[in-house]
């Protein structure tokens, strides 16, 4: 029997609720060689590692999180369907190890309950004793093990204490049947049938713990509970979540832009040398401007992804994630999310795509995909070059009564006009599309912990690898279409001869190169077909290439302006020859093509524009289908155009522009 | 007929919601019988062991509750199926 069982693939299973210890045993039994994929058709993830067990390796499945068997949630679902091997392409687990906290033993054993109904050999790995005996109390483990008839392990993940007698015990349960512990003798008292299993299961469970676990309840006001009197106190707890938001802000709006600056220049000059060692023509253009470029626009996104999600895995590891979802809650509800949308908007300040990446702390699906999509409203760091050029352009110097720097109001204005139109957007979708009961709010509040350091980085590094490997992929794949759009067709073979000699001549013959391909190519062509519907905006076609190039990432704005005014695309936001080239740029008519108000329009185009392909990306990987991100660029290009339009019409009525 | 906005019954009981902040109660009934009831006798909210209000959070709502030696936060409108003595 033990020769057949060693041949065949063993899988096991690790079960436990939210903030047990689950992924840090996880880490700690698998290593580095873990696979994460969702499971198929949904949004939970699907995280696997091989374990040694006694000399074969087996398949260590690590479950979501989750407090119960009975599905309410879709994590829920899915890891009763493992466990029961309904789920495909996954074997019924040999073994399940359930990891239950000693500091919260009673609602942890709730899951082993559950667990034991399922039929499959059950390995009960017990974690945070250490903290639990700090606490004053003791737990009898060999009696604990006696009532619950099956194995019982103290294990500790981060020495490691534990793994070798865990491996042996499930080991030895491969194969056996268990012996189901408890009756279920159901209460005759119970109104509810359908509840007297949840009765009968807390009864078992109460015996068993008060046989094997003494409470020393003098000691019962633990440290944490102090921290937490400071930390949700109505004044102390909000200062300090404004304080920790604007730490987590500051350091992806401003930190993570040394070292994305750095891979940009980095990117650009790998593209300038291979275009210098390569013959010219097209596979060097693409080649630099086509494929770096664009996986340089990937990479990118890298630092602050990792910064921010250093920040929320030692939030959440901390038990400080739930805190802030407490204090917010009653806010966020108002337009019907959840507290636990709070950072992952906030942080969209910085960049909607980390933003939309920690949506997955919200359980419920319609919450979290509501919060999705309002996420690109918050005006993020990408938006900010544009309104600096408009500012520069035709606010500069202005005032508001007097005193007020009108460039600071607009950019305030802008802010909460994405604001605004946010909370109304998430209150007509969780009346209409994401229409739900209001899910409950029921949170545990963990007790707080020093975050395991390996956890957190893991954690990290996992999350950018599979933006990397997921988003990544279709940001290059669009960032090729419209540069293609942008180079092709190319003039006749003339061009690229006097291209070259442009090259060898003076700069601003080569700015006027770039501009006239720029005009004569399919982009500019898409410029000249959008006009008509952009010419009530007060757009002209110029602006509509601008518009389209900048799909690729808002900022591109600036550069494609500056090609398209001849003056070279290497020029900033603040850039004064082009402010000037901006405010001497004219219409075909020869009209000026900008006034302030285009300039507004515009910028009130980009609060609510869905101009973000990196986006649009993530989206589709975290909702798993392109509806969402379809449904998203559709409704939000709509009401950037809504908005513009009242923007320029209403302007001119009221007589500027 | 009971009403969930009740303050005290006639038999000593009131909704966890009107549980004064640091006092021990007992569980009497947990009403309804939907999802939100399940997943609140799931945590172990169950008659018959004892909760205690800790905290509320800064704008009124949640209410954090101790129960089974850890902590839960809850919305009032989940609190208020709940029945408890003193």
């Amino acid at each position: 029997m033990a020769s057949s069982a060693r041949k065949k693939q063993i899988t096991i299973a690790l079960a436990g609720n939210p903030n047990a210890g689950k992924t840090t045993l996880f880490n700690s039994l698998t290593g580095l060689r873990q696979k994460v994929a969702n499971y198929p058709g949904v949004t939970v993830e699907r995280k696997e590692g091989p374990w040694q067990l006694n000399g074969s390796s087996a398949d260590l499945i690590d479950l979501p999180g989750l407090y119960s068997l009975e599905a309410t949630s879709l994590d829920e679902q899915i890891a009763s369907q493992v466990i029961t091997g309904e789920q495909a392409g996954i074997p019924k687990p040999d073994v399940v190890v359930a990891v239950v906290d000693a500091t919260n033993l009673e609602r942890n054993l709730y899951l082993v309950t559950q667990l034991f109904e399922f039929g499959i050999p059950v390995v009960v790995a017990l974690t945070m004793i250490n903290i639990f005996e700090k606490q004053g109390h003791t737990i009898d483990v060999e009696m604990l093990s006696a009532m619950l008839k099956t194995p019982v392990v103290r294990v500790n993940a981060r020495s490691g204490r534990g793994r070798k007698e865990l491996a042996e015990k499930v080991h030895d349960l491969i194969g056996t049947t268990p012996e189901t512990p408890y009756l279920e003798e159901l209460p005759a008292d119970v109104e509810d049938p359908r509840h007297a299993k949840i009765f009968a299961r807390y009864q078992f469970i109460s015996n068993a713990v008060q046989e094997s676990v003494w409470h020393n309840d003098a000691k019962s006001h633990r440290l944490s509970d102090k921290i937490d009197k400071v930390l949700t106190h109505k004044v102390f707890g909000l200062a300090i979540l404004v304080l920790i938001l604007l730490l987590v802000f500051q350091t992806i709006f401003s930190w993570a832009s040394l070292p994305m600056d750095l891979l940009e220049k980095g990117f650009g000059a790998i593209g300038d040398a291979v275009k210098a060692s390569m013959p010219p023509g097209i596979l060097a253009d693409l080649l630099s401007d086509g494929i770096i470029a664009g996986v340089g626009g990937v990479v990118v996104f890298l630092p602050q992804i990792l910064l921010l999600f250093l920040f929320i895995s030692l939030l959440e590891d901390s038990g400080y994630m739930a805190r802030a979802a407490f204090l917010m809650d009653k806010l966020m509800s108002r337009v019907g999310l959840h507290g636990k949308a709070f950072l992952p908007l906030i942080s969209s300040f910085a960049c909607a795509i980390p933003g939309i990446m920690a949506t997955r702390t919200i359980e419920s699906r319609r919450d979290r995909f509501a919060t999705i999509l309002i996420a690109p409203f918050m005006s993020c760091s990408a938006r900010l070059p544009v309104y600096t050029l408009m500012i520069a352009t035709f606010f500069a110097g202005r005032t508001v009564f007097g005193f007020l720097s009108m460039g600071a109001v607009l950019m305030l204005a802008m802010y909460a006009l994405g604001i605004l139109v946010a909370v109304a957007v998430a209150a007509i979708l969780k009346r209409t599309l994401l229409k739900a009961p209001p899910p409950p709010f029921l949170m545990e509040l963990p007790p707080y912990r020093l975050p395991n350091l390996r956890t957190v980085l893991q954690n990290m590094l996992t999350r950018a690898w599979l933006f990397l490997k997921r988003a990544g992929t279709v940001i290059l794949a669009i960032s090729i279409i419209l540069w293609a759009l942008m180079y092709f067709p190319r003039g006749s073979q003339q061009t690229a001869v006097s291209d070259q000699q442009a090259a060898a001549e003076q700069p601003t013959n080569d700015n006027q190169a770039a501009s006239e391909q720029l005009k004569n190519s399919f982009a500019g062509k898409l410029g000249h077909l959008i006009e008509p519907a952009i010419r009530p905006l007060g757009f002209d076609w110029k602006i509509g290439i601008a518009l389209i190039s900048s799909f690729a990432a808002r900022e591109v704005l600036v550069s494609t302006l500056s090609i398209i005014y001849n003056v070279g695309k290497d020029e900033d936001a603040q850039s004064q020859t082009l402010v000037q080239a901006v405010k001497d740029a004219k219409t075909d008519d020869g009209r000026p093509a900008w006034t302030p108000l285009t300039a507004l329009t515009l910028m009130v185009f980009f609060v609510l524009a869905m101009q973000c392909m990196s986006t649009i990306a993530v989206v589709r990987r975290e909702t798993n289908s392109w509806r969402w991100p379809i449904f998203m660029l559709s409704y939000m290009t709509a009401i950037a155009y809504i908005g513009a339009f009242i923007t320029y019409q209403g302007g001119k009525a009221l007589g500027f522009g | 007929m009971e009403t969930s906005t009740r303050a005290v019954g006639s038999s000593g009981t009131m909704t966890l919601t009107h549980l004064p902040i640091g006092k021990v109660g007992r569980v009497t009934s947990v009403r309804g019988s939907g999802r939100v009831t399940r997943r609140l006798l799931e945590m172990g909210v169950i008659p018959g062991v004892t909760v205690q209000v800790v905290k509320m959070a800064p704008f009124g709502d949640p209410i954090e509750v101790r129960v089974r030696g850890y902590n839960l936060a809850m919305r009032r409108s989940e609190a208020d199926a709940i029945e408890v003595v003193i």
